[in-house]
């Protein structure tokens, strides 16, 4: 049965325990981060932070939001992550996740420059995209993800994936019923349905999420072509591995230049 | 607590005044958001700044700070004023009806009865009494129309504080008021339940006790206390201030809330028994109390003949709370420090002097977990160690999960927790090296005796040759001193030496040794949530206090939907345990609802208090804006540790309010927390939060650096420029907030300065809490 879970931004209190417990479980080592003027840190998800909370304010009608919203892997069903990997170390578990085996892996970190959460970083040190696992070793067991069960208020439910569904339908309507017309579910059918559903009552960008995601239509381009001749492009990685390497330094530079150009997420008020 | 976190799934309004649960009590939203989604229940934050309980809430009433006395005392007023208060709890189960001296009276200010004693006010409190018959009974009128009634005399009060008025001094715009007032007086209703829940915001005060007092009285007359999903419940700051507080550790008492003897008023016991025991209420029992804890305190060495070693006390002569001590220690009084799982040095306030004075300790002994600021005041940023001749010890200590023992949570719930882990290298658990501390002290005396010995060289100590925790509760518990057996409960406790009993209100959490009810754990599968064989909550495992008033007078509870009590016609049926009489009549226990007061009914007006039996609005001791209330700039009552220390009112050099607090990452003084490296990451440093108009004007961008100044210090921080944070439209002025995070210092893994070098030593007028979350300062431009 596929898993998924519920985050409920209308019920997360932005304590961060998931992204300790994250931590904890995953014994993922603490980053060198500094206040640079917003609660949220790390400023975002990378090798050693699979998971974190997004602090943004908002202010409408005179009224202002504090909005409070996990991110980290959304185990998509049309996996962008999973179409570019050219040597099938992405793949889905029986539970429905999005795993890397990393026996597998050449790390040629197309997974990372291609995930439309950017919610895949890549190491450079291992050359590997670590990234969250859904706690699949908790959850084959019988466990909740970490996530999960560290949550005082509700925030993130844990279930088989029908259920995950029927239960965000339920807060959408009793959200409406109290008058937060725009309750609305994501990822029901975004990227093929994701394992990380979320019930949210504003536009899915004001919680750092797109509006559209998608696999980018050259990462579709390149599975396609070359999927089928896996054991070419093997070879033809082998060649090619120090090129794209370098290229892919470029998209990690330009992808860390945006993010620095954005403003802190919950400072702006100075701009 | 009066009541539980479990039972917080129980209220219709929750008002969250002078705290910040989400953040710092992030399991209270658990419990908030099941009332929500079971009953619609509404969330109400007041607070100078939008927090993330603000941003769970769903009505948020920004308050300048230090006005709460103000914002409550409108909301009893709108109570008042529109109807929407309980009459029939009121007139039942209140002091409402009774008529007060005709000499009482309130005028500018001050309550009859004031005199100046050296520029402090000292009240005759002779006028804040009752009107008696012949036979020295109250006077009544339960019509509450009589002037000179307690409720009249409360309306012609609290008439001074209509929204206009409130809203001029605390800042907060008159519809948010009316729409808080509206919204939490709804629970005024029989069958409804409103839930103030209250921290440090509420006491950390020169007038923090009347802000509770304020909070109580708007709770009696919503009928909102003694019932489920009600209470004025006091979150604490640490899992186990609780259990700290009911063991005494305060300078005004000794365990169980008794108060400590006074060297001049308690000469001998007969002389603290007739002073400290009222005519009436539960209390009328402390002699049983004080005894049996002598009993447990010195054994065969307390008896009749020497006044069951009440000797043996310590007396006190003066306030000598924090801020006290450390002034003493700045005159050279104190030579000599244990500073036990407390960090002073961060914590508190002026916290620069105090790491100046503690250079004049002999020694100092430090017990922690980690190596902290007070341990290592000798060698702070600036300080040369060469200069400071105190030796410094420092012991560590185990962490909670690395040894046994008890704790006490909010709800009073006393939990017990077995040892997990070992505790790494050299750490012991407190309780081991208490013990090994007495018993070198007692050798010390065996051998060399100096004066007055006994105390110590009698005292009643044997927990084992390594501290046995099970033996100190059952000692705690209570036993009786002829058989040995244990007690039931303090309802067994005796005045003749024939009981000990170490804290009474403990007395039957550690009952039978074999199966301690502090150890229970079995979840009630039908009832309110109360899971009355889930540990044990002091009193005699009353998971509600002043429970009788859930229900009518004639025993029908107000909410039938939720029963703690209801009588069938023969006796009670009950869900909790009774806090009254259960073998009479419901109509007579109706009489007596409050048994730990004299009145044994709830006091709407009461003469405990220094500055007044009802609260009135003072500024804090330094603010921006003369008090509009009355002349009285400040609670008069407060007493003055360093005149020099305050800036004047509306001060042009120090001209913002500084507000100072926590966040959910970092834990007090940052002990714990700023050596854990996942913490440090999610807040990797020292910030202040100010608003986006203030930082245009000192011209600062976010994240850049800030000095924040005040008549006492400076320092350093990096700047959170946020619309979390606005000025305040507050007696014509705009006034603008620096908030203040507190959790760094110079030692741990992640370091910065301390913003408590800044905050003034000045108290509350009854409990000498510093005053640190209203003073004013100054910001600039930093990083020059």
């Amino acid at each position: 049965m596929h898993k998924a879970m519920l985050i409920d931004p209308s019920k997360c209190i932005g304590c961060r325990a998931c992204q300790v417990a994250c931590k904890q479980w995953n014994q993922l080592p603490a980053e060198e981060t500094s206040f640079t003027g917003s609660y949220e840190n790390p400023p975002a998800i990378s090798a050693v932070t699979w998971t974190k909370i997004m602090f943004r304010e908002c202010e409408e009608n005179d009224r202002l939001q504090w909005f409070f919203c996990k991110q980290g892997c959304m185990h998509c069903s049309d996996a962008a992550c999973m179409t570019v990997c050219p040597s099938g170390a992405i793949y889905h578990t029986d539970e429905g996740t999005v795993k890397v085996d990393t026996t597998r892996c050449i790390g040629c970190n197309y997974c990372a420059a291609s995930c439309p959460f950017q919610a895949v970083s890549f190491d450079r040190r291992t050359n590997l995209p670590p990234k969250c696992t859904f706690c699949h070793d908790r959850v084959v067991n019988g466990l909740k993800p970490a996530c999960a069960t560290a949550c005082p208020t509700g925030a993130i439910s844990y279930g088989d994936r029908p259920d995950i569904i029927r239960l965000g339908y339920q807060r959408v309507d009793k959200l409406k019923s109290e008058g937060r017309n725009n309750a609305q579910i994501y990822g029901l059918d975004e990227v093929g349905g994701t394992g990380m559903v979320y019930v949210l009552t504003s536009s899915p960008e004001l919680y750092g999420l797109p509006l559209d995601p998608h696999v980018p239509f050259t990462a579709r381009l390149w599975g396609a072509l070359f999927k089928p001749l896996r054991a070419l492009v093997l070879i033809a990685i082998g060649f090619g591995l120090l090129a794209n390497r370098s290229q892919s330094r470029e998209m990690q530079k330009s992808l860390q230049a945006a993010r620095e150009k954005e403003p802190p997420m919950d400072g702006e008020g100075t701009k | 607590m009066t009541n539980h976190w479990i039972d917080y799934q129980h209220s219709d309004v929750f008002l969250c005044i002078g705290l910040n649960t989400a953040e710092n009590h992030p399991i209270s939203m658990k419990w908030i958001q099941k009332a929500r989604d079971s009953k619609g229940a509404k969330l109400i934050t007041v607070d100078p700044r939008f927090t993330r309980t603000a941003a769970a809430s769903d009505i948020y009433a920004p308050i300048r700070p230090g006005t709460n006395t103000a914002f409550v005392n409108g909301l009893i007023n709108y109570a008042l004023e529109k109807n929407r208060y309980h009459r029939e709890y009121v007139v039942h189960y209140t002091n409402a009806s009774y008529l007060v001296n005709p000499d009482f009276y309130f005028a500018d200010g001050f309550f009859s009865g004031a005199n100046d004693v050296a520029g402090q006010t000292v009240y005759d409190k002779s006028t804040w009494s009752y009107q008696t018959d012949s036979s020295g009974q109250v006077i009544r009128d339960e019509t509450l129309s009589h002037p000179q009634s307690v409720f009249q005399l409360m309306k012609k009060h609290f008439s001074r504080y209509d929204l206009k008025t409130v809203s001029d001094i605390t800042g907060c715009p008159v519809d948010k008021l009316a729409e808080v007032a509206e919204v939490f007086c709804s629970t005024g209703t029989p069958g409804k339940a409103g839930n103030v829940m209250y921290a440090m915001g509420i006491t950390q005060f020169t007038h923090g006790a009347q802000n509770v007092r304020s909070l109580a009285i708007l709770q009696l007359l919503l009928g909102n206390m003694g019932i489920p999903g009600g209470g004025v419940n006091a979150q604490r700051g640490q899992s186990n201030v609780q259990g700290s507080t009911d063991m005494a550790m305060l300078y005004h008492i000794i365990p169980g809330y008794n108060p400590v003897p006074h060297e001049k008023t308690h000469k001998n016991l007969a002389e603290y028994i007739a002073r400290e025991t009222p005519a009436s209420s539960y209390w009328t029992n402390r002699p049983k109390f004080v005894i049996s804890m002598l009993k447990a305190f010195w054994g065969e060495h307390a008896h009749p003949g020497n006044d069951f070693a009440f000797d043996y006390l310590p007396k006190i002569d003066k306030n000598r709370s924090h801020i006290a001590m450390y002034k003493y220690m700045g005159q050279g009084e104190v030579k000599g420090m244990i500073c036990w799982a407390d960090n002073p040095a961060v914590g508190g306030p002026t916290a620069g002097r105090k790491r100046h004075v503690s250079a004049n300790l002999d020694w100092q002994v430090v017990v922690d977990i980690f190596e902290n600021e007070t341990a290592t005041f000798w060698k702070a940023p600036g300080v040369d160690p060469a200069t400071i001749a105190t030796e410094v010890f420092l012991l560590p200590a185990a962490l909670h999960v690395e040894r046994d023992g008890s704790i006490s949570n909010s709800g009073r719930w006393i939990q017990w927790r077995n040892k997990v882990v070992d505790a790494p290298g050299d750490a012991k658990p407190d309780l081991w090296i208490v013990d090994r501390l007495f018993k070198a002290v007692r050798q010390a005396y065996r051998d060399e005796p100096g004066v007055f010995p006994e105390p110590i060289t009698q005292m009643n100590w044997d927990y084992g040759r390594d501290a046995d925790s099970g033996k100190v509760a059952m000692e705690i518990n209570g036993y009786n001193t002829v058989t040995g057996r244990q007690l039931a409960n303090f309802t067994h406790l005796a005045a003749d030496g024939s009981t000990a009993c170490g804290n009474w209100v403990y007395s039957g959490y550690y009952a039978d040794p074999s199966d301690p009810a502090t150890k229970r754990r079995i979840r009630e599968t039908e009832g309110l949530g109360n899971h009355p064989d889930w540990a044990y909550a002091w009193p005699l495992n009353r998971r509600i206090v002043y429970n009788r008033c859930s229900a009518d007078p004639s025993g029908q509870p107000w909410n039938p939907d939720l029963p703690l009590f209801w009588w069938n016609g023969i006796s009670w049926m009950r869900n909790d345990v009774p806090d009254f009489n259960a073998s009479v009549d419901p109509q007579v226990s109706a009489k007596m609802p409050f048994i730990m007061v004299p009145e044994l009914q709830a006091r709407l007006f009461s003469s405990t208090m220094v500055e007044g039996p009802f609260p009135e609005h003072y500024e804090p001791w330094e603010s921006p804006l003369r008090n509009i209330m009355s002349s009285v700039q400040t609670n008069p009552c407060i007493e003055t540790w360093y005149p020099d220390d305050r800036a004047e009112i509306g001060s042009t050099e120090y001209p913002y309010v500084a507000t100072s607090y926590r966040l959910s990452e970092h834990y007090q003084s940052g002990v714990m927390t700023r050596n854990m490296p996942w913490l440090n990451e999610s807040m990797p440093g020292i910030f202040v939060e100010i608003s986006p108009s203030l930082a245009t004007k000192i011209g600062v961008q976010n994240g850049e650096k800030v000095v924040v100044t005040s008549k006492r210090g400076q320092y350093e921080a990096a700047a959170c420029i946020t619309r979390r944070v606005k000025p305040f439209r507050s007696g014509g002025k705009e006034i603008e907030m620096v908030g203040l995070i507190w959790h760094w210092g110079y030692a741990g893994l992640s370091t910065g300065p301390i913003a408590n070098d800044i905050s003034p030593s000045i108290g509350d007028a009854n409990t000498t809490i510093p005053e640190y979350k209203a003073f004013l300062c100054n910001i600039r431009k930093g990083g020059r």
